[in-house]
């Protein structure tokens, strides 16, 4: 794989159709929709400031945590660096312990080897961990496709698969609905349940269980994705809350693990550092509930046929860049999406990718490249006013907002190298650089600015403009410009006039 | 000492109150203020628009013209933020090794003005007059950025006469963000509203805050509220000796 590195140009991206990485409409378009629905913004809202100050404590307790930051971004960094070498040695050491490792350079090839897999024992269903890498490639639809029910067994993901709905949240995938919705979606589309179900926590969480036991009970394949997997020893990890994944990953007799390449990690004890960084990161929790780990196949216990698929879809693509590979360091903890002013005021939807938010609007578009174009993802690095609030609570410190900048770059860049007639903006930015780096230039281009001040003549503001500054002035004021500038000012109290 | 203003193009042009506080409050503390005329603009709207190859000039610009000083000073913490976390990376990507190399020796000599002031003037009382109600919102850039931390809040408290009170949520964003507040304006609206509620529920007559950008966003806000809540820069308040601010006409 090393081979593929610095070619230009010719690393396989994601395919933007396949699976959930880029949605239908450019950020703008698709956060209207969202910032017009009160009930939506108001869930979104509670639950990050909940999550928000659950983290904020629990990460207060630790008097390491910025070492432990400090450790997992090194570790990152060092994985990045050779990644292909940890990937022959996962493989090595995962079949040494008699599981099957496959490898899937897009969505499409993933999503063949699962069907063929579950195809091979025979079975027309299986049950799902959580996991996001198996929404990226779709896998759940190329099932349904070829005659395979995938049921969903993590409680949200439950709720967004029965309500016919997307994922809003990495870790809390249906926290745009609220107790009252998620009875309504229980009621309308759950086999047997009860009629008389209340809204109540315990109640919803009952219904659920009865009917997800009988799942478990009966199938024979299980699909999972996996937070780490550690190179010199074969294993691979899952962390939940609730104790569906450990159902999944242990009845069955068949376990496939659908993973990035980026989720290896060199060592074993390497996995100190993440355990510790995960769960006070996302749930805000010192530990999480189950932590479940397998190494290839014990015999006469658990799954006895034991697949990992890893999956590239656009990630050696990304790792070619060397600012914006940082976003492979991600471990999903959703810890930026639940401190990002820009989420919560959208939910996670806006930006169409199955990866919301900061890291969403970073990821996503390097999974499906950056085209200099219309496409929804190539709006997502402008999907953020840059206030940083998501580096720095990254529990590995990703420098999202580095990150966006660059992108913004390659957009642009992009866009001039593919469109003959610049853009309105690129005209804008060159202009003003073009007066900027003179200073009588400079002087001139203010002069002409003081015709604003016949717009504020009357109330001594500015409240409206045409496009693109209409934007600005649909919810404020614009000051009026001053009779003289700082440097009219200065010079003048230079020579004398001022004092 | 002898300290250089970098005014930046903002306050320059449309804000030039600020930048005569600033001049107000060092030459009051007995320093001398030079005001390097070359100087335009640090590129940060080019560079996080996406135009890092139209930036590249105006960091030359910067850089020429900052370059002899040993001190200088910014009322501006997203400027100070540019100068410092993005004038070496974009000359290195450009490929301009020397440029990066200059852009850093500036920047480790550029002080957003709180520092400035705190820091490496030793100094957090200005002997200043403000008898009004403020509040004082960080602005993400000088907060996370450059990790003021509460040298502001120091200044301020000092001020003889002032009725400091805390913003709630002050740590969030007031949605300005430069060009995406055009870009994705309804999201920046929708946070502008929510910075919006939580000043006027401090029931303060002026916002202060240590950069001019976001005091345009907060300040345009609330002027198209018609409340009589005023944004106001830090460097002002620094400034006054008489309870007044400059009135811009
Ligand atoms: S980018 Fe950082 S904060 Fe965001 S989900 Fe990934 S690890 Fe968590």
């Amino acid at each position: 794989m090393t081979t593929f590195l610095g070619l230009p140009g010719g690393l396989p991206h994601a395919d933007r159709h396949t699976g959930q990485v880029e949605g239908s409409l450019r950020f703008p378009d698709a956060a209207r929709t969202a910032l017009a629905d009160g009930q939506l913004r108001t869930n979104i809202g509670a639950a990050t400031r909940t999550i928000r100050t659950k983290r904020a404590a629990v990460v207060a307790e630790v008097p390491d945590w910025e070492e432990l930051r400090e450790a997992g971004r090194a570790i990152k960094t060092d994985t990045m660096a050779r990644l292909p070498e940890l990937l022959l040695q996962l493989e090595e050491n995962v079949t040494a312990r008699g599981g099957v490792v496959h490898w899937a350079r897009d969505a499409t090839q993933a999503n063949a080897i699962v069907a063929g897999l579950v195809r091979a024992v025979g079975a027309t269903e299986v049950v799902k961990v959580k996991s996001m890498v198996t929404q990226e490639i779709g896998l759940n639809e190329a099932l349904a496709e070829r005659g395979i029910t995938a049921w969903e067994t993590d409680l949200a993901e439950l709720i967004v698969q029965l309500g016919h709905d997307k994922p809003s949240h990495i870790l809390v995938p249906a926290i745009h609905r609220n107790r009252a919705q998620i009875r309504e979606i229980f009621l309308r589309e759950m086999p047997g349940v009860d009629s008389g179900l209340t809204d109540e926590p315990r109640d919803l969480a009952m219904a659920a269980r009865r009917y997800l036991r009988a799942k478990f009970l009966t199938a024979q394949v299980a699909v999972s994705g996996a937070n780490f997997a550690v190179a010199d020893t074969g294993t691979l990890t899952v962390v939940e809350s609730e104790g569906n994944g450990r159902m999944c990953l242990t009845l069955p007799q068949t376990l496939i693990t659908v993973m990035g390449i980026e989720k290896v990690v060199p060592t074993f004890s390497d996995l100190e550092v993440f355990l510790q960084l995960l769960p006070r990161s996302s749930t805000g929790e010192r530990m999480n509930p189950y932590t479940s780990m397998w190494t290839g196949v014990t015999p006469g216990d658990g799954p006895q046929d034991v697949h990992l698929v890893l999956l590239d879809n656009g990630r050696t693509a990304t790792l070619a860049d060397q600012v914006g590979r940082a976003a492979l360091h991600c471990i999903r903890c959703s810890a930026c999406l639940n401190v990002c002013p820009v989420y919560e005021r959208t939910g996670g939807h806006a930006y169409g990718s199955v990866y919301p938010g900061p890291i969403g609007a970073v990821l996503s578009p390097q999974l499906t490249g950056i085209t200099g174009g219309d496409d929804p993802n190539d709006s997502l690095p402008y999907a953020s006013s840059l206030c940083g609030a998501c580096f720095d609570a990254c529990p590995v410190k990703i420098d999202i907002p580095n990150l966006l900048v660059n992108l913004r770059a390659q957009h642009t860049e992009a866009h001039a190298d593919t469109h003959r007639i610049p853009s309105a903006e690129q005209i804008a930015m060159a202009a003003t650089a073009w007066a900027m780096s003179s200073p009588s230039r400079w002087a001139r281009a203010q002069a002409t600015t003081r015709a604003g001040r016949l717009l504020g003549r009357r109330r001594q503001v500015i409240r409206a403009l045409p496009a693109p500054l209409s934007a600005w002035t649909a919810a404020r004021d614009l000051p009026r410009p001053p009779t003289e500038t700082f440097r009219q000012w200065w010079a003048a109290r230079d020579a004398g006039e001022h004092r | 000492m002898k300290i250089a203003l970098f005014i930046t193009c903002l306050a320059d042009t449309v804000y030039p109150s600020v930048g005569r506080a600033t001049v107000a409050v060092l030459e009051r503390l007995g320093h001398e203020v030079v005001f390097p005329a070359g100087q335009t603009c640090c590129g940060q709207m080019h560079v996080n628009t996406g135009y890092q190859r139209q930036a590249v000039p105006l960091i030359r610009q910067h850089v020429e013209v900052f370059e002899p000083y040993d001190l200088i000073v910014a009322p501006s913490g997203s400027c100070v933020g540019s100068v410092r976390h993005q004038h070496g990376q974009v000359a290195r990507r450009a490929g301009d090794e020397g440029l990066a190399t200059a852009a850093e020796t500036v920047a480790a000599r550029t002080y957003e003005l709180s520092e400035l002031l705190v820091d490496v003037l030793g100094v957090d009382d200005v002997g200043a007059v403000f008898p009004h109600r403020v509040t004082y919102h960080p602005t993400c850039h000088s907060l996370r950025l450059l990790r003021v931390g509460d040298k502001p809040l120091r200044l301020l408290r000092n001020v003889a006469g002032i009725d400091l009170v805390e913003l709630p949520e002050a740590d969030q964003c007031c949605g300005f963000g430069g060009t995406f507040a055009l870009k994705n304006a309804e999201t920046s609206a929708a946070m502008l509203a929510d910075k919006m509620s939580n000043v006027l529920a401090t029931g303060a007559s002026v916002c202060t805050a240590g950069d001019a950008s976001c005091l345009m966003h907060i300040g345009g806000g609330l002027s198209r509220l018609a409340t009589s809540t005023r944004a106001v820069h830090l460097a002002e308040i620094l400034a006054s000796t008489d309870g007044t601010v400059e009135v811009r006409s």
